[in-house]
């Protein structure tokens, strides 16, 4: 439906643009834009190319159960943006006919009807280049296949034992399924396993990616800001204002539990970012000196080293390069804040995101992509901010969004996907964009959520708080 | 016979009209009974001493009450005192947008803490910087330091302490006014001073 609305906008003129712009590039990263935005300028996006992606279909289950895993399946690799979802004519009454018990899997190249059981030929006609069964075994396990339909075999089968579904790892356990079909069908890493935390009126609040399971992970009587994700998924860290001060927490996801970072808690500390290897925490501390970047070590607390000295300047909101080489950081040192970067040691500090001096606005919150080739953040322009994405290697600086305010972007463990804070419905909530298609969507529709933090694909254990 | 009696009764006059005379016998006060100069003068006395008794505790009383007023008025007036001191001390001093400069008119709102703080020297405060939402929202945790810290370097570049002022900052975490228009923004865009000790009774400066 979605798609069909957005086609309407696009010319043909434009359209063959694109499909010129395809055919001459068609290996290289799409550039999109956000394609909700009014097209203005000379400004390219790419938009839904139905037909340019491959198209899957989810088929139903039987029982309950895994109709809500299929319903969840199907929703993740909607949202992973990598295929076309295709929808079943005459809904889910095709499926006794065309869901055959699992059977073993072959090697492509079998026989259409053999293989899988399932009606290739159909599903082909239907526009599927891949489908995906889920299927109870005898067992309290559940088959799940991944079907090559256009080239009429299987592509993998695995063994899944879902939780009950009242189970508070249900949901994660079936993120999980789609994670691993979508590395079947494409051989590459999904983010359906994944939670974002986001602060709401003070508290540190987890939703899954799909915008389900919203759940309070921390909350004190003080208000916190600035969650930050541990690169193994099982900690993160947020700060907490006391008396005037700020203090650094890290939380332990499967636990719950929380301890104070070793800082002294005699300062402003903000913004905490765990280097890769969850060895260290840097952070900014804002000091009658003005605010400068600190490392510590996580496991004794030892070890505080200073990385920037701003005697007349700020430098705040580190980021780690994925490789723990490099931080990318904001720094005042040119009037406005703008951002800069320096080798994890506090040397080599030099400009990142270029900038017209006395033209270009004020620029923050950088936060590093999980793939290592590009820094997000926001810039103003024209008086509201917007969210730009930095190519790392040639310096090319590209603005993402142009409808409304929007701010504090993070990367989704794809390196594709994004989430910020926007008002562009009016109030400042949470939206996801895929840089690829520019495709948007509302994470979570409550006014107030801010300060938002993608998780890495969570491990197992992990999976069922927050 | 008739004789007699007149002149008992003469007699008896005369001595009647002695005896309203007022004077007191010279000679022989009157040896026995109850003498009626006496008992009112017993009266009279007891009457006076009842009144001085009286004048002097009511005198009592009066200083008593002027001291607890003069103590009630001292401490209403160091209470004034210490509330017109607290307000002072509490004005909010602004800034511009995305500035941490004291702009020129705050400076003489300083000046007056500064007098408040040197009249009081058991006086420890807070300064706590605050923005506006346009900014980012961690960018104005910077922003608000640099608010805060400007103000406590003019307290201190003027003979303050530097020990008795704590800085901190709330960036937009505490807006004053929740509105999103200039109004709102510009009164958000400020310093607050708060009391952390020696606050109880503060002298005017």
């Amino acid at each position: 439906m979605k798609t069909t609305r957005r086609l309407d906008g696009w010319t043909a003129r434009r359209a063959t643009l694109l499909a010129v712009l395809l055919a001459v590039y068609p290996s290289s990263r799409l550039v999109a834009q956000d394609t909700s935005a009014v097209d203005r300028g000379v400004r390219i996006g790419l938009t839904y190319r139905p037909g340019v992606r491959p198209g899957m279909v989810v088929l139903p289950g039987r029982g309950p159960v895994l109709d809500s895993v299929r319903a969840i399946v199907a929703r993740d690799l909607d949202y992973s943006d990598r295929f076309e979802l295709i929808t079943l004519p005459g809904g889910d009454s095709l499926r006794a006919s065309v869901v055959a018990p699992p059977s073993t899997p072959t090697t492509r190249g079998g026989g259409a009807a053999a293989a899988g059981g399932l009606n290739y030929p159909l599903y082909q006609a239907l526009g599927a280049d891949f489908a995906v069964t889920i299927a109870p075994t005898p067992g309290d396990s559940q088959v799940v296949t991944v079907h090559d339909v256009a080239s009429g075999g299987v592509r993998r089968e695995f063994r899944v034992r879902l939780p009950a579904l009242t189970d508070p790892g249900f949901r994660m356990a079936v993120h999980r399924v789609s994670d691993r079909a979508i590395e079947a069908a494409l051989g590459v890493g999904g983010m359906a396993a994944t939670r974002v935390l986001f602060v709401m009126e003070g508290k540190v609040y987890a939703i899954d990616q799909d915008g389900a399971d919203q759940r309070l992970v921390s909350s004190s009587d003080h208000s916190a800001m600035s969650p930050s994700w541990a690169a193994d998924g099982r900690r993160f860290a947020y700060m907490e204002f006391w008396e005037g001060h700020g203090r650094l927490f890290i939380q332990d996801v499967a636990s719950g539990k929380r301890t104070a970072a070793a800082t002294s808690g005699q300062a402003l500390d903000f913004t905490p970012a765990f280097s890769p290897d969850g060895k260290t925490l840097a952070f900014s501390r804002a000091t009658e000196e003005g605010t400068d970047l600190y490392t510590v070590n996580i496991k004794d607390g030892c070890c505080l080293q200073r990385l920037t000295v701003g005697r007349f300047y700020d430098n705040l909101s580190p980021t780690y390069s994925p490789d723990g080489q490099r931080i990318a950081f904001v720094s005042t040192r040119a009037g406005l804040p703008q951002i800069y970067a320096m080798a994890a040691d506090g040397t080599d500090q030099q400009l990142l995101a270029p900038f017209d001096y006395g033209a270009t606005g004020s620029s923050n919150a950088p936060e590093w992509s999980p793939d290592g080739q590009s820094v997000a953040f926001h810039r103003d322009v024209g008086g509201t901010l917007q969210v730009f994405v930095l190519d790392v290697r040639t310096r090319a600086v590209r603005q993402l969004t142009s409808v409304g305010r929007n701010e504090d972007p993070t990367w989704a463990p794809d390196s594709r996907h994004m989430a910020f804070v926007s008002d562009r419905s009016g109030y400042r909530q949470l939206w996801i964009i895929d840089l690829e298609t520019g495709r948007i969507r509302p994470l979570l529709q409550k006014s107030g959520a801010r300060l938002p933090a993608w998780s890495p694909r969570l491990p197992e254990t992990a999976s069922s708080t927050p | 016979m008739k004789r007699l009696s007149l002149l008992l009764l003469g007699g008896l006059a005369i001595m009647a009209v002695a005896a309203c005379g007022g004077k007191k016998p010279e000679t022989t006060p009157a040896p026995a009974g109850p003498n009626a100069d006496s008992i009112a003068q017993a009266e009279k006395e007891r009457a006076d001493s009842a009144a001085r008794a009286q004048a002097e505790a009511d005198r009592r009383a009066k200083e008593e009450a002027e001291r607890r007023q003069r103590i009630a008025d001292s401490l209403a007036a160091m209470g004034r005192s210490t509330d017109a001191v607290k307000t002072l001390l509490a004005t909010l001093i602004h800034f511009d947008f995305d500035k941490s400069i004291i702009r020129g008119g705050d400076a003489a709102i300083l000046d007056q803490k500064v007098s408040i703080l040197q009249a009081n020297p058991g006086l420890r405060i807070r300064i706590s910087g605050h923005c506006d939402e346009r900014g980012s929202d961690e960018y104005n945790l910077a922003l608000g330091n640099r608010r805060a810290t400007a103000a406590k370097q003019y307290l201190v570049s003027h003979g303050i302490d530097a020990g008795r002022i704590e800085t901190a900052s709330y960036g937009e975490e505490r807006p004053l006014d929740p509105a999103h228009n200039e109004e709102a923004w510009a009164k958000n865009r400020r310093d607050e001073t708060e009391i952390l000790a020696g606050g109880d009774a503060l002298k005017q400066p």
